[in-house]
């Protein structure tokens, strides 16, 4: 009985670490290497007891306690770097492993079940169950693999309050978030038909989870307890040290572990329990456009950038309200910054995070440019060329539609720091200002646009180097200060160009310039496309 | 009249040359086969045809207007069926129907639903989901369903089951009586010989051989099947005669059209007692011209 349902696990097992060994690798790289960085950082920024004091006024208001969970009592703060770290990244983390268990299981499983590889596998003399079962075991390894190192590496850096059995407990939690995401997934891969299905009921399950926990935290205890992620902050870690929040999740992981071996073995291959919703049988007048098409093609992705966009620069208006009283309060702090202008030290903070905000808008935005070459490299674009529309139409509307994403992103970006900012400031600053300090990088991001429109135009094999450009901007904006950057190079960033509201004020030449350098590239790019042999 | 007209079309990519020079016309009412090996140059002429490739140099016009510089005009009155037809994932079957009908500016529902109907598709699900003859049909159901002058297929059934085959067989007939005309490239022979009133054969970028199936089998062999009272001797020696074979008492072999009357005329001396004679197949010709001289060479000398 077992042998019929397992036969040829081990083998599987070993096919599956294999194939997926570099993005496992990358995982775990990555989050150690970056909880373990950060870890080390928080003594030399927490020298003191007055910084402790300080940091933790930041954390006690509502919008940090949604954002990070309850956290610690102030005492606690000033006694430990460890509950700062703890209460700053573990929520987080945590996410980024619940996220990584949710890829890797839904790709390895209805992933490979729905491109037909599994269908291959299952021909040949292995058991029913022998797929899932490798899956599982490699993501069951992972986790641990992760709780280990993670508690080891934090415990070994030595830092005074980061003990063993926190270091320890820290990375169980993690493992074993890890471990009940991958099995809420393995369930969904059940139940769905695609693994686009599998990873969006994964995800949405994730959010609620977060949010439910935002809200309980907030409001009533007794709601954290229904999120998983709610039970990953009650560890109190390096402080209380509570390991039952470690024992429940594996215990709930075990429990929809069974349940999904259990459905995948009266299920036929390729099935699910919930069958694929019908579509529609006419497309709507709007989809028949070509704006409405490219639109309609884009926009999980935009939903998706547009709300992370907004929480992004809402959860930056949250501090604002604590930067203000930290620099206000904090004695030591005034005496030594010298107030250079007649602009507060909060207005200085806005100008470096909407330079900040304006380029990771523009990733939303230059992806929709991006799109026309995906979308040839995947022979869809002799969809249109083989019937009555025209390459400048095509082109056309995807610029249009990047301009007006950059203008949704750029508002929801002023939007998110100036609503949230206002509630927590004393002295907030005023919408004018937001709005117009987030516009104003408008041109610089419409020249990146056109810039991509070239490059599709004129050199489609290199248009992925427009990532080297945008990450090249983003290094004179955020550390062209530090490195000390010859001028020449910071005049190569488009976006060094952009007057800082509201320390600066509005330079209309520098606009203006911006807007014609970013005709003339379009008119290129245009002109290029349309002279050019389309390869699909 | 000519609906479609190539003149010594040359397509250089880099250093390979994929066309060297293709003449080809289309006329008005008509089914023009276009067959060839893969790599042969098929659907680089086809692609330059709908505007996307830009030829080297040579012509090409297609209802008197330059494929290049007038493609939106020209695709107003082209249905287009590739052999891998690639569709948005996230969109039904219905819906990228409905998008490829109005790029082409027709919108005709009642031929939608009908042809939807016939090729027994199911609209309303998600196009990942389709298999390739699936997503075949939804190419195929844009195209028919659109009023069309030509009609360009390349390897239009490849994903096809054998009852959809004929489905399809049935829409081109249809379009020919309605005197569209189409451009139907295919490795399905069969279907060629069915469907196509002349025949171009490409090769290496350049068309050997052009004309109506009678014309082209005049150029190639027949196959004889014959028996004799008496043993023919040095039946080898004779001019025109391939792939020679014996078995028990009959002997067949494939004799060029130009060297018929002499061969007949031997055979007769030793007594027929059966003779049958059957036309080449395109299959014949094609791999006739596909593998060159060579292959027929080295049968006989393997057969003898």
């Amino acid at each position: 009985m077992v042998a019929r349902y397992f036969k040829g696990t081990n083998q599987l097992t070993a096919f599956y670490f294999k194939q997926h060994r570099f993005k496992i690798l990358v995982w775990l790289i990555g989050l150690i290497g970056i909880t373990l960085s950060v870890a080390s950082a928080y003594p030399s920024i927490y020298n003191d007891e007055e910084s402790r004091q300080a940091a933790s006024l930041t954390m006690d208001n509502p919008v940090m306690v949604a954002m990070l969970g309850t956290g610690y009592e102030m005492e606690e703060y000033v006694n430990s770097v460890g509950a700062m770290f703890a209460n700053e990244m573990l929520l987080f983390t945590a996410i980024a492993v619940a996220i990584m268990s949710i890829l890797l299981v839904g790709r390895a499983t209805r992933g490979d079940e729905e491109e037909g590889r599994n269908e291959m596998v299952r021909a040949l003399s292995v058991g029913r169950l022998s797929s899932v079962s490798a899956v599982m075991i490699v993501i069951v390894s992972t986790n641990i693999l992760l709780a280990i190192l993670t508690g080891i590496g934090l415990a070994s850096l030595g830092i005074e309050g980061v003990e063993l059995e926190g270091s320890l407990l820290y990375g169980s939690i993690l493992g074993a978030t890890g471990l009940l995401f991958a099995s809420f997934t393995a369930v969904f891969a059940q139940v769905t038909e695609t693994s686009k299905g599998t990873t969006m009921f994964s995800f949405m399950l994730l959010i609620i989870a977060y949010l439910i926990r935002a809200i309980g935290d907030v409001s009533s205890e007794e709601l954290s307890w229904i999120s998983p992620l709610g039970w990953t902050v009650k560890t109190g870690v390096f402080v209380e040290n509570d390991w039952w929040p470690v024992v429940l999740s594996c215990i709930v992981a075990i429990m929809f572990g069974v349940i999904a071996f259990y459905l995948h073995s009266i299920r036929d291959l390729g099935a699910g329990f919930i069958a694929a919703r019908k579509g529609k049988t006419h497309a709507s007048p709007f989809l028949q456009t070509s704006l409405g098409l490219a639109l309609r093609l884009q926009r999980t992705n935009i939903i998706a950038w547009a709300i992370g966009l907004f929480i992004l620069s809402s959860s930056f208006g949250a501090i604002l309200g604590d930067l203000e009283t930290y620099f206000a309060e904090n004695e030591f702090m005034q005496a030594f910054i010298v107030v250079d202008s007649d602009y507060t030290m909060t207005e200085q903070f806005i100008t470096l995070l909407m330079a900040i905000m304006s380029l990771i808008s523009l990733v939303p935005a230059v992806m929709v440019i991006l799109k026309v070459k995906g979308e040839e490299t995947r022979n869809l674009t002799e969809n249109y060329y083989t019937r009555a529309i025209s390459r400048t139409r095509v082109l056309g509307s995807h610029f249009l539609l990047a301009v007006v994403v950059s203008f949704i992103m750029q508002s929801l970006v002023a939007l998110g720091l100036w609503s949230v900012g206002e509630v927590v400031m004393d002295e907030a600053i005023s919408f004018d200002t937001t709005i117009a300090s987030a516009y104003v990088y408008l041109p610089a991001i419409w020249v990146v646009i056109s810039l991509v429109i070239g490059l599709v135009g004129v050199v489609p094999k290199l248009t992925g180097l427009i990532w080297l450009y945008v990450v090249f901007c983003f290094v004179v904006v955020y550390l062209g200060d530090l490195f000390d950057f010859p001028e020449w190079m910071n005049n190569l960033s488009v976006f060094d160009y952009i007057p800082q509201i509201p320390i600066d004020s509005v330079n209309f030449t520098a606009m203006v310039v911006l807007i014609l350098i970013s005709f003339v590239l379009s008119i290129i790019g245009f002109s290029g496309y349309n002279r050019r042999d389309i390869s699909g | 009249m000519s609906i479609l007209k190539v003149t010594n079309l040359k397509k250089r990519f880099g250093k390979f040359t994929a066309l060297d020079g293709v003449n080809m016309e289309v006329k008005k009412g008509e089914v023009f086969g276009f067959i060839g090996p893969n790599g042969a140059g098929k659907s680089t002429t086809i692609r330059i045809l709908l505007g996307m490739l830009k030829a080297t140099q040579g012509e090409a016009r297609v209802f008197g207007k330059d494929v290049w510089a007038d493609a939106v005009d020209i695709h107003k009155r082209i249905a287009y069926v590739p052999g891998d037809v690639n569709l948005w994932p996230n969109l039904t079957g219905g819906e990228v129907i409905d998008l490829l009908m109005k790029m082409n500016g027709s919108t005709n529902l009642t031929k939608r639903e009908e042809l939807i109907k016939k090729f027994n598709f199911d609209p309303t699900k998600k196009s990942r989901t389709y298999s390739k003859g699936n997503r075949q049909k939804v190419a195929l159901i844009a195209a028919f369903a659109s009023d069309a002058d030509l009609y360009i297929l390349d390897e239009p059934t490849s994903g096809l089951d054998p009852l959809m085959e004929t489905i399809f067989q049935e829409c081109v007939l249809d379009a020919k009586r309605a005197g569209k005309s189409v451009l139907l490239s295919s490795h399905i022979l069969s279907e060629v010989e069915k469907l196509c009133d002349r025949v171009g054969i490409i090769r290496q970028g350049k068309i050997i051989e052009t004309g109506t199936l009678d014309e082209l089998r005049h150029l190639t062999r027949t196959h004889l099947t014959i028996k004799t009272k008496k043993h023919i001797t040095s039946l080898n020696e004779l001019k025109g005669i391939h792939n020679l074979e014996e078995k028990d008492s009959e002997r067949t072999l494939q004799v060029d059209a130009e060297e018929m009357d002499t061969v007949i005329r031997y055979i007769a001396e030793f007594g027929i007692l059966k003779l049958e004679s059957s036309p080449p197949t395109l299959e014949d010709l094609f791999m006739r011209h596909y593998q060159g001289e060579e292959y027929s060479n080295s049968k006989i000398e393997g057969s003898l």
